[in-house]
């Protein structure tokens, strides 16, 4: 509208385009109000404490806070001799320090995670520097124990001079930095984590196949019924996606256990002999069956609500034109499928790599994944910040998933039930 | 599915073997459930079926597992109970509230950077719950929250109003919006059209959101247990303990209850969502 033209006013006078740009701008702010209590609820309770892991799994200030005056005298250290005796007087102080606040327990524990053998050296030093005279404390500090008077002990000190690290996460692909600083793999047989990480991505991509043959069939059954049949079969699906998870996996326990229904069908048809029952719980098998009869309703309904919309009539065009079947199927019906197959495999994807209760309960050793291994260090060993870590690469991972789920289907695609 | 005559024999043969398949994975999803059932009647001590029960000899069931379950000593399962549903319910509450208001937000034209903000809103359902319970506790111990049914009670106010902000979002998507302007221009105030008019219109919506949050909370582990003390104890938590020392059938008593309850809260939803799609306008 440009203002040679006459321009249209509201009755007040103000022109009609100001006023629908306030209006508008009213509007917008209206409807942000209303979501605002809940965003601002997530935010605080969830996003920031996800930032707030995240500084706990790089955090390193423990150390960096208990020898401020050692870190600062260290700077123009280079590491090749013995330091200096400043830094030993600054040490000497720092740790005096602690001891009053009786903090040096806790130092002593920090560094020998740097470094084994700190511990008893420094539960000596802190005997010893009682009876310590004025001046000269790197002699004093050397004599206490041979340990002090070597300089690997020193450069592991210095070590943990930054405030930030990133161990943790080297730590958790079983990586670390060795004294010279060159990142290298931790030696084969302590390797924990990648097998973790290998088996996690192993058993969500095999439930995700899993759960998708056996959804198809079914949810194309499903869609093609008449209502009254479908929505009878319906509850099939439904039921068990309503039911509680414990209760589901409680059932796979009885079923799967070696006295259970399952072995006592295989040894009635003499699959196998009553005295040479399969273990199918506490291992992998475990884990994979229940996992995909939990997931199996999450694929379902996707790959439902897309055949759903799909005509009839499109497969029927596609056989009278001289398609069989299976040509038809495979040319016509399957590409339309591809959406709701995008979906549900994503969905499934997702959820079986962070799944935590059903592996745990039937996984056994060899059955568990990434999640069991971060709630192990969050509730029995309290390395927090590994924890932090762990769960931070798996997240991650998911939202590169997530991301991935967004470009196919669109998040606000998801449909329940 | 009938077929027609003049189908040829090899396609007739597939066609069963697709309807064996397709009764095959429905017996794999729906069977395991039954399996509880009797065995929750079991007279004896052991979870397998035991002679008398493959005779049917009455002797064999008894109903010991239920009374223990209820007046059995140090019984964890009173409490444990009480707690679930306290819990679930008030999560439910503010979950309904908070959800529905901020879909109501969320579904205006106007709503500025609606991409993101929903994917914020529904990011609690897509993160795995072992991260969600880690950050969750954190955040709850920093304030002093831990051990409480108030930390326990916000924590599935976050993870259950992702479904509500759904179920509610895609009711409102077919809304007529012109009726609230109707109401506006006859003189109504917001709060009196969305309470006579907008509320009564989406309430399945509303419902069967409120019921996923309820059952979200109500078979919640994984945040419990980074959260829980042990006057926090819900169902779900005592049903993994006892499944990880001893699986007793007490525990299969617990569960045949927790399936009679997802069964009634199933049929809910699925007539709320029947007569919403009615009130949409959407045949099927």
């Amino acid at each position: 509208m440009s203002s040679e033209t006459k321009q249209i006013l509201t009755t007040d006078g103000i022109p009609l385009e100001v006023s629908l740009k306030k209006a508008e701008k009213k509007n917008k702010i209206k409807a942000f109000l209303l979501v605002a209590p809940l965003l601002m609820f997530i935010i605080i309770t969830y996003v920031f404490p996800i930032g707030d892991m995240l500084m706990r799994s790089v955090d390193d200030k423990m150390v960096t806070e208990m020898l401020p005056k050692t870190f600062k005298s260290m700077e123009k250290w280079d590491g090749q001799d013995l330091p200096p005796e400043e830094v030993f007087e600054a040490f000497y102080f720092d740790f005096q320090k602690l001891i009053e606040e009786e903090r040096e327990g806790k130092l002593s524990t920090q560094l020998n995670y740097t470094k084994n053998g700190f511990k008893s050296i420094i539960k000596k030093l802190r005997r010893k520097s009682k009876s310590f005279e004025e001046g000269n404390y790197k002699e004093q500090i050397m004599s206490v124990h041979r340990r002090w008077a070597d300089v690997e002990y020193w450069r592991a000190i210095k070590r943990r001079a930054p405030a930030y690290t990133y161990q943790k996460y080297l730590k958790g692909i079983d990586m670390y930095e060795n004294e010279k600083g060159e990142i290298i793999n931790v030696p084969e047989d302590r390797r924990v984590h990648r097998i973790l990480w290998m088996r996690t991505l192993e058993i969500a991509f095999f439930v995700t196949v899993f759960c998708f043959l056996m959804a198809y069939p079914i949810a194309h059954l499903l869609a093609t019924l008449p209502m009254k049949y479908s929505n009878l079969l319906m509850i099939c699906v439904l039921l068990p996606f309503w039911t509680s998870l414990l209760v589901r996996t409680a059932s796979w326990m009885i079923l799967l256990q070696q006295q259970g229904i399952v072995n006592d069908f295989f040894v009635m048809i003499g699959l196998v002999s009553d005295d040479n029952r399969l273990e199918m719980m506490f291992n992998k098998t475990g884990s994979y069956v229940a996992m995909t009869q939990i997931l199996l309703p999450f694929m379902v309904l996707p790959l439902y609500s897309v055949m759903k919309t799909i005509s009839p009539s499109l497969m029927r065009a596609g056989k009278s034109l001289g398609g069989t079947p299976f040509v038809a199927f495979w040319k016509v019906y399957f590409p339309l499928t591809i959406p709701g197959i995008g979906a549900g495999c994503l969905l499934v994807f997702i959820l079986a790599i962070g799944y935590y209760i059903t592996p745990a309960l039937v996984g056994g050793a060899s059955g568990t994944l990434i999640s069991n291994q971060i709630a192990f260090h969050m509730k029995s060993t309290l390395d927090w910040s590994f924890a932090s870590a762990m769960g931070l690469m798996l997240l991650s991972g998911v939202l590169v998933i997530y991301w991935l789920y967004n470009k196919l289907v669109g998040i606000d695609n998801i449909k329940l039930g | 599915m009938a077929l027609p005559k003049y189908t040829e024999p090899h396609y007739r043969i597939w066609h069963y073997v697709y309807l064996t398949i397709c009764a095959a994975v429905f017996f794999f999803l729906v069977a395991p459930l039954f399996v509880i059932f009797p065995l929750s009647f079991n007279a004896e001590e052991f979870l397998v079926f035991s002679d008398g029960m493959k005779r049917l000899d009455p002797d064999a069931f008894s109903l010991r597992w239920y009374q223990d379950m209820i007046y059995g000593t140090k019984n964890p399962w009173g409490l444990a109970a009480k707690n679930s549903f306290i819990i679930a319910i008030f999560a439910t509450i503010g979950s309904v509230i908070l959800g529905t208001v901020a879909a109501l937000g969320l579904s205006s034209r106007h709503m500025p950077y609606k991409g993101l903000i929903m994917a914020v809103l529904i990011s609690p359902m897509i993160v795995p719950l072992i991260i969600s319970g880690v950050a969750i506790f954190f955040f709850m111990a920093k304030v002093g929250l831990a051990a409480t049914h108030t930390g326990i009670v916000l924590a599935h106010i976050i993870l259950g109003t992702p479904f509500v902000v759904i179920t509610v979002t895609a009711t409102l998507s077919g809304f007529d919006h012109s009726v609230t302007r109707a109401a506006a221009s006859l003189g109504s105030d917001p709060v009196n059209t969305f309470m006579k008019i907008t509320l009564p219109l989406i309430l399945p919506g509303v419902i069967s959101g409120g019921l996923f949050a309820f059952v979200t909370s109500f078979d919640e582990v994984v945040v419990v247990l980074f959260l829980a003390g042990l006057e926090n104890t819900t169902i779900p938590i005592q049903m993994w303990t006892g499944l990880r020392e001893q699986l007793s059938p007490t525990i299969l008593a617990v569960a045949t209850c927790l399936i009679i309850l997802s069964t009634l809260i199933l049929v809910t939803a699925e007539l709320l969502r029947r007569r919403s799609e009615r009130l949409r306008g959407i045949n099927r």
